[in-house]
């Protein structure tokens, strides 16, 4: 067996654990794969380089930033914030459900509106706290106001993952269209993959609706 | 018209060559690793443009140069005025909800000529993609009537500080590559063999699920990952047994997703986050998404062994 030819992938773990700089662990692993499996170095350096180059797809973000630059200038977090602001008598279950809803067609449409500094910090928390509270009718004690944190951080992440592939060019997309291409699989076109990636976003939604609503009914109760 | 879809192809990858440069230039400005930062967007730029007449040899040689950069703290975000609170909360007010126009245009532009064919054929990913911004921005520009300066700072600026990362994907596809010509798949599938049932669907979907969660655990990326576990278990498990590829695919890596919500490796969104919402104990988030993770990993068996087959 021919399992020296793994180390490519030890390479890869040990690089991202110890944070050692990306790129260059990715490369190093390919190099010294091909290597020991007895590719010459021109030979690794073409396939790379044509790899790359056919991948070029993955990377059409780029082409995204001008608009993207011109929206953030124009007032698009601002926008966003002052809309959520408006919701008159919420609960906290109700502040992270239509938080969820919005994070999740922001991040299947790629629109960066979301993230822990942005908005779950200054906006989303301060907002499902006062509910919070106010529900209860008294302040929120130290161990509640960390499972709300924790929520409300939750759905973020949650919003952010699984709806962010319903976006045909989404990075995630690209790159599972590109491998199983590079491996035969012609037929796998970036908007199969998303098609196939509507049926997790929606039980993620409908699940993460269950999981706030369990978690405002706990956090009413008066002793923990 | 195949032709024709290439060139239309790589003339949205010349735009995004321009983007780059666009960087390269600005980086110019930069205080710290001036030239590093220059030449790493430039040559980033050079790719895009030139892949397709360059030698492939050469591209390889200039993917190194790029390692050797970021490897050596070259590559450094600009400083750039900070931006006027004051001034965007006034614009955002005068453009009211036009501003989500071309956000909204992007997308829904893609997502329709996914569904176009000329003839037989179906229009490249990039055409699509490029199309939609092409349109977006017009759009934002008629909307906005945006300072040109201020645009091209803004554009480099978000170029800058997503940084490097976000090549992985694509450099993840390169690696993928030499995986497979080095003949790694097989080494992988050969050891799983001896270990799995052969011919039994429902092994191959839990252990290519399972090993999906645990090496986005070990990792902290669910993009590397994929390309390693696809490769060695995905392929010959599940779909060469006959699963649908796309479906196999799209799930394999939502599944990795749930191992990033188990995992303290996925520092940006599980730690970090702790630190800026000042929650006491570091581990809140993740026992917040530990149950959810858990259900969604058992509803992504069941949804592969029932959906890609």
């Amino acid at each position: 067996m021919d399992y020296i030819k793994l180390i490519g992938i030890v390479i890869i773990v040990a690089g991202f654990v110890m944070k050692f700089d990306v790129l260059a662990t990715v490369l190093i692993a390919g190099f010294v794969t091909g290597l020991v499996s007895g590719l010459s170095f021109m030979e690794i350096l073409r396939i790379m380089g044509e790899s790359f180059v056919n991948n070029r797809l993955m990377s059409i973000f780029l082409v995204i930033f001008p608009v993207i630059a011109i929206i953030e200038r124009y007032g698009l977090k601002e926008r966003s914030a002052y809309l959520i602001g408006k919701i008159k008598n919420a609960s906290a279950a109700k502040v992270l459900a239509l938080y969820m809803i919005i994070r999740s067609i922001a991040s299947a449409a790629n629109i960066r509106i979301g993230g822990h500094v942005e908005f779950v910090r200054p906006l989303i928390l301060p907002m499902s706290e006062a509910a919070a509270e106010k529900a209860k009718g008294e302040p929120l004690n130290e161990k509640q106001r960390d499972t709300l944190k924790g929520m409300t951080a939750s759905i973020e992440n949650y919003g952010n993952f699984f709806a962010q592939n319903l976006f045909p060019a989404a990075s995630g997309v690209l790159l599972i269209q590109g491998a199983l291409a590079e491996a035969g699989y012609g037929e796998v076109t970036i908007s199969s993959v998303a098609a196939a990636s509507i049926p997790v976003a929606i039980i993620v939604l409908c699940l993460s609706f269950v999981q706030v609503w369990l978690k405002d009914k706990k956090l009413r109760r008066r002793e923990e | 018209m195949a032709a024709f879809l290439d060139y239309a192809a790589e003339f949205i990858f010349i735009l995004c060559g321009f983007i780059s440069f666009n960087a390269a230039y600005r980086a110019l400005e930069n205080e710290n690793a001036k030239v590093g930062t220059t030449l790493f967007w430039s040559i980033l730029g050079v790719i895009f443009m030139f892949g397709k007449v360059l030698p492939y040899e050469v591209c390889g040689i200039l993917l190194l140069v790029m390692g050797g950069l970021t490897m050596t703290h070259q590559v450094q975000v600009g400083t750039f005025a900070p931006v006027d609170q004051k001034a965007r909360q006034q614009y955002s007010e005068k453009i009211g909800n036009k501003i989500f126009i071309p956000a909204v245009l992007v997308a829904v532009v893609a997502l329709i000529l996914s569904r176009v064919k000329l003839g037989e054929l179906a229009l490249p990913g990039a055409v699509m993609v490029g199309t939609g911004c092409i349109l977006a921005l017009f759009t934002a520009m008629f909307i906005c009537r945006p300072n040109f300066q201020d645009t091209r700072h803004d554009t480099a600026r978000l170029l800058m500080q997503v940084g490097s990362a976000s090549l992985l994907p694509q450099l993840l596809g390169a690696l993928g590559q030499v995986f497979t010509k080095a003949g790694v798949g097989d080494v992988i599938s050969t050891m799983m063999a001896g270990i799995l049932p052969e011919g039994s669907i429902f092994f191959g979907v839990v252990v290519y699920c399972l090993a999906m969660v645990i090496f986005t655990m070990i990792m902290g990326n669910a993009f590397a990952a994929f390309s390693v576990i696809t490769v060695g278990i995905g392929i010959p498990f599940v779909i060469a047994q006959g699963g649908d590829a796309s479906v196999v695919g799209a799930l394999g890596m939502t599944c990795g997703y749930c191992g990033t919500l188990l995992t303290p490796m996925a520092a940006n969104f599980n730690i970090v986050p702790t630190a800026v919402l000042e929650t006491k104990d570091k581990w809140t988030i993740i026992k917040a998404q530990a149950p959810m993770a858990l259900l969604l990993i058992l509803i992504h068996i069941i949804l592969m062994l029932t959906l890609a087959f």
